[in-house]
């Protein structure tokens, strides 16, 4: 082993279990305090393993494959595996908590006056190291002392200008927000209801309105009732009317069902997922076809000013995006946009389905070509100029060499950054949301607009629609992963097939 | 040798785990120790949107020194109703957040905020449509601090008197264009997606509507009105305004370029709130503000009000102080007086109003303009109609039938309803 190599792997190990350390270091004490020990024991297992591994000569191969692996896995396979975890519930706005936190929602919502209720003035005290409240009613002056237990009168205390008392026998007045959870917590019984602090210096009587019922797993109001739905996680009444708060639940694959038995959802579907595939291949096919005939003609060795043209190429890749769609959109604008302006017409551009299509795609065009164009003139340098001037010398034209020679060559080397662009493209939410928003809309048809993607369609459904509703869109979502993943398949065992033939 | 090395890695692995466990304790042990001071411990954290925090900041601080706390105002620059129903839930949210009155309805169904309790003097302090636009359910849910509304500016050079009517105002705006002194009729916002906020007061002078009411007076969820005959009638008078009408409401004028089209005087009446009146100040532009005209014999063109209140998260760690802050300090005139100079928009003290109005004639006529305002529905289900509305405005705007856009309207709201 020469002395780089031995200096590179000393630094590489010492910043390996370096960072590993101080994520450890980082992230056990929060997980200590919320109890997660399951957590813990892979975070302490994980850093246990990977100490050994680098400290040891053994396992060479391992050393290198690891960091990768486990950035694979944080990254990639978890939100996977959460994502379609989460298309198993209702979880949505309205569906985030537990019953319990429905429960205590609903009895806080309901806490309401005692009518005639006394206001007292507040001073929040301890005695012998328990919160209690100094109570003085405003109006006859006297003064209480509320606890767990109850009221109970204090003799000597002294009550300052505010209303409060300020001094009291036996109490220790508290600051500020201090205690500040014993403070909330404290709610003094009465014959009604019980005596809570509202903020600092004022209590009143409250009794709540409505109350959990355990035996029969129902919220009671008087003479109304919610019984507990775990199905819908709603309180439900008789004529199915539900209070708002509710709870998470699973619901199996109603998520996934509901993309196919939802008319609404169903017969837009597939027009949406055509558009879809038109839109990723023809942006992928466009901006590949402009970048790389920009990067062939840079090439040619007769080209002059090259430095010049490739920093204007890569121009519109070094602008910011989102400001650069907005602006785009503007343009595009019927009476102030700059196309109509420059060709004095009064077109509607982005109003039209086929319009606001091609727009789209245009500024795809724009946004795409640099990206393709520094990719293919890297390709370009690593195939050696020889083949294309032997291929001359026999005889073929200089389409016959780009075509047999040339083009075989680069595909090898771009076709997994193509099928990487597709997957991004088919989801390019930023350019339809910034540009069209999915629109324009069809006049009887108000669900999915012309130019929207499935991934713009499933955010409007799921999280515009009345409330956030995660658990749907991540179904639908998972059905994304699995339309995607399953191009890419296909597409790169065909470049694998190539791959032998070229190699 | 391979013992030296194997006693290396288990020292090195020891060492780890027990500086992890280490401070695992020490991180344990802070909390147990002392009891008291496990939640709130004297802090306040506020959330707001960027706008306000640089206004919250200074009486916020004022508010600690007051009560010997230390009060954090954080900047929350994008989706602060989302960020702060999703960290709440985590126990990461702050103790307080300011937003629209709108949210409430979102807010309550995930528990996230609860009840301001306040006392009846407290109530009749407040403006009677801001008290009302955080009541939900019975129950007063924030403290409001600010109103807005939509109005009317208009370019006091050409056009001297307020239009009383949209017909007037269409007409004035005709002559000014045919005498080429501007280019467009009016600028209120519609853009590409439509906007529901912005033309819901000449919808609703149509006599259009967009919920039924309930007993109690409150808009009805389970009536959606949007597809109603009269709702249809009010589209088909906005298509007579439209595109291939009078050419008043167009796609082209949006939110990105109304205010700035007015500010550049290709328009002589802009539809617009409090917040346009500074870039029209600084355009130089002599206006004036006035009630939105209705339709000729129609009802009234009424805007919807907006407010903006403080609420108390129901997983607040500081809770008594957060009640505190809310209810008994943000209802103090002087602070109200203090937001209204770092933010110009009408407070919702009534007090606070009768300060500010002899220095500001721009309020009382805001005032003025929403005094039949609609408090914006604080209902969840609000949030299904802005898309399917505008989508429907768009469409009749461009010159499309008003019933078949009324009735895609009305099934993709019911279709966001269903769940």
């Amino acid at each position: 082993m020469n002395r780089g190599v031995a200096v590179s792997y000393l630094v590489t190990r010492i910043a390996t279990l370096g960072i590993s350390a101080a994520i450890l270091l980082y992230a056990v004490p929060p997980l200590v305090r919320t109890g997660s020990w399951t957590a813990l024991a892979i975070l302490l297992a994980a850093a246990a393993g990977i100490g050994y591994l680098y400290l040891t000569k053994r396992h060479v191969p391992a050393k290198y494959l690891v960091p990768g692996t486990i950035l694979l896995l944080t990254f990639q396979v978890l939100p996977v595996l959460y994502t379609f975890s989460v298309a198993f519930t209702n979880f949505g706005d309205g569906h985030r908590g537990t019953k319990q936190d429905a429960i205590l929602a609903i009895e806080r919502e309901s806490l309401a006056e005692v009518p005639g209720a006394t206001d007292y003035a507040l001073t929040v005290a301890t005695r012998d190291g328990r919160v209690v409240f100094l109570l003085v009613n405003r109006d006859t002056k006297q003064v209480q002392v509320g606890d767990a237990e109850g009221l109970s009168p204090v003799d000597d205390a002294e009550v300052g200008l505010t209303g409060k008392v300020v001094r009291a026998k036996g109490f220790e007045i508290l600051p500020a927000g201090e205690r500040d959870a014993d403070v909330q917590a404290l709610a003094v019984p009465t014959e009604r209801g019980a005596i809570k602090s509202v903020g600092l210096s004022r209590a009143i009587e409250f009794e709540a309105k409505r109350k959990y019922d355990v035996s029969c797993d129902c919220i009671i109001d008087g003479a109304n009732r919610w019984t507990a739905d775990g199905d819908r996680g709603y309180f439900v009444d008789g004529s199915g009317n539900n209070l708002i708060q509710g709870w998470k639940v699973n619901v199996g694959w109603a998520n996934f069902g509901r993309v196919f038995t939802d008319p609404n959802v169903s017969s837009n579907f597939f027009e949406t997922l055509l558009w879809n595939f038109v839109f990723a291949l023809a942006s992928v096919f466009v901006t590949f076809v402009l970048g790389m005939s920009v990067a062939l003609a840079l090439h040619s060795p007769k080209m002059k000013f090259k430095r010049t043209y490739r920093t204007l190429m890569i121009l519109p890749y070094a602008m910011p995006a989102f400001a650069m769609l907005l602006v785009w959109r503007d343009m595009f604008n019927t009476d102030f946009g700059l196309l109509n302006r420059l060709f004095g017409t009064h077109i509607d551009w982005l109003g039209s389905p086929s319009g606001a299509r091609l727009g789209l795609i245009l500024v795809n065009l724009w946004l795409g070509f640099p990206y393709m164009f520094l990719l293919t003139t890297g390709a370009l340098q690593a195939i050696p100029r020889e083949l294309t001037e032997a291929s001359g010398i026999d005889g073929a034209s200089p389409w016959q060499s780009f075509r047999r020679v040339t083009l075989p060559l680069l595909m090898v080397a771009l076709t997994p950054l193509l099928i990487s662009s597709f997957a991004f493209n088919f989801n390019n939410f930023n350019l339809v949301r910034f540009v069209t928003a999915g629109g324009p809309y069809a006049v009887d048809n108000n669900l999915v607009g012309k130019t929207d993607l499935l991934i713009t369609y499933t955010y409007r459904l799921a999280f515009e629609g009345g409330s956030g509703q995660f658990g749907f869109a991540a179904a639908i979502s998972t059905f994304i992963f699995i339309i995607v993943a399953t191009v890419s398949a296909i597409a790169f065992r065909r470049t694998r097939a190539q791959e032998e033939v070229y190699s | 040798m391979r013992a030296i090395r194997i006693a290396g890695v288990v020292a090195a692995i020891g060492l780890v785990l027990g500086a992890g466990l280490g401070l695992a304790a020490c991180g344990g042990s802070t909390p147990t120790a002392q009891p008291s001071k496990d939640k709130g411990n004297g802090k306040l954290e506020i959330w707001a949107d960027p706008k306000r925090t640089a206004a919250l900041k200074p009486f916020a601080d004022q508010f600690g020194k007051d009560n010997g706390v230390t009060v954090t105002v954080k900047e929350i620059a994008e989706n602060l109703q989302q960020t702060f129903v999703t960290a709440s839930q985590q126990g990461s949210g702050p103790d307080i957040v300011i937003g629209a009155h709108d949210w409430i309805g979102n807010l309550v169904q995930n528990g996230s905020i609860d009840p301001v309790n306040l006392t009846s003097a407290q109530k009749s302090a407040f403006e009677p449509s801001a008290l009302k636009a955080v009541t939900f359910n019975g129950q007063v849910y924030g403290a409001p601090y600010a109103m807005e509304n939509l109005a009317l500016i208009r370019n006091t050079e050409l056009v001297p008197n307020a239009p009383a009517t949209i017909e007037d105002l269409v007409k004035a705006a005709q002559d000014l264009k045919a005498a080429g002194k501007v280019s467009e009729i009016m600028c209120l916002q519609v853009g590409a997606a439509g906007d529901a906020y912005h033309i819901y007061p000449f919808f609703a002078s149509a006599g259009g509507s967009l919920f039924g009411t309930t007993s109690s007076g409150d808009p009805d969820p389970k009536t959606v009105n949007v597809g109603s005959s009269d709702s249809v009638a009010a589209f088909a008078k906005l298509k007579e305004l439209g595109e291939k009408g009078l050419g008043a409401l167009k796609t082209s004028i949006g939110s990105e370029n109304s205010i700035s089209t007015f500010a550049g005087k290709k328009c002589a009446f802009l539809v617009s709130g409090p917040w346009a009146t500074k870039d029209v100040k600084t355009a130089g532009i002599k206006y004036d503000i006035s009630p939105l005209p209705g339709f000729a014999g129609g009802k009234k063109a009424t805007p919807f009000l907006g407010v903006q209140a403080f609420y108390v998260a129901s997983k607040a760690k500081s809770k008594a102080l957060a009640q505190e802050f809310v209810a008994n300090y943000v209802t103090n005139k002087d602070v109200a007086k203090a937001l209204y100079d770092a933010d110009p928009r009408p407070p919702a003290l009534t007090a606070a109003i009768d300060v500010v109005k002899g220095s500001d004639p721009d309020l009382v006529k805001f005032l003025n303009a929403g005094k039949d305002g609609f408090p914006m529905p604080a209902i969840p289900e609000m949030s299904a109609i802005w898309g399917p509305f505008g989508n429907a405005e768009v469409a009749v705007v461009k010159g499309e039938d008003p019933a078949t856009a009324a009735a895609a309207a009305q099934t993709a709201i019911l279709a966001a309803l269903k769940k």
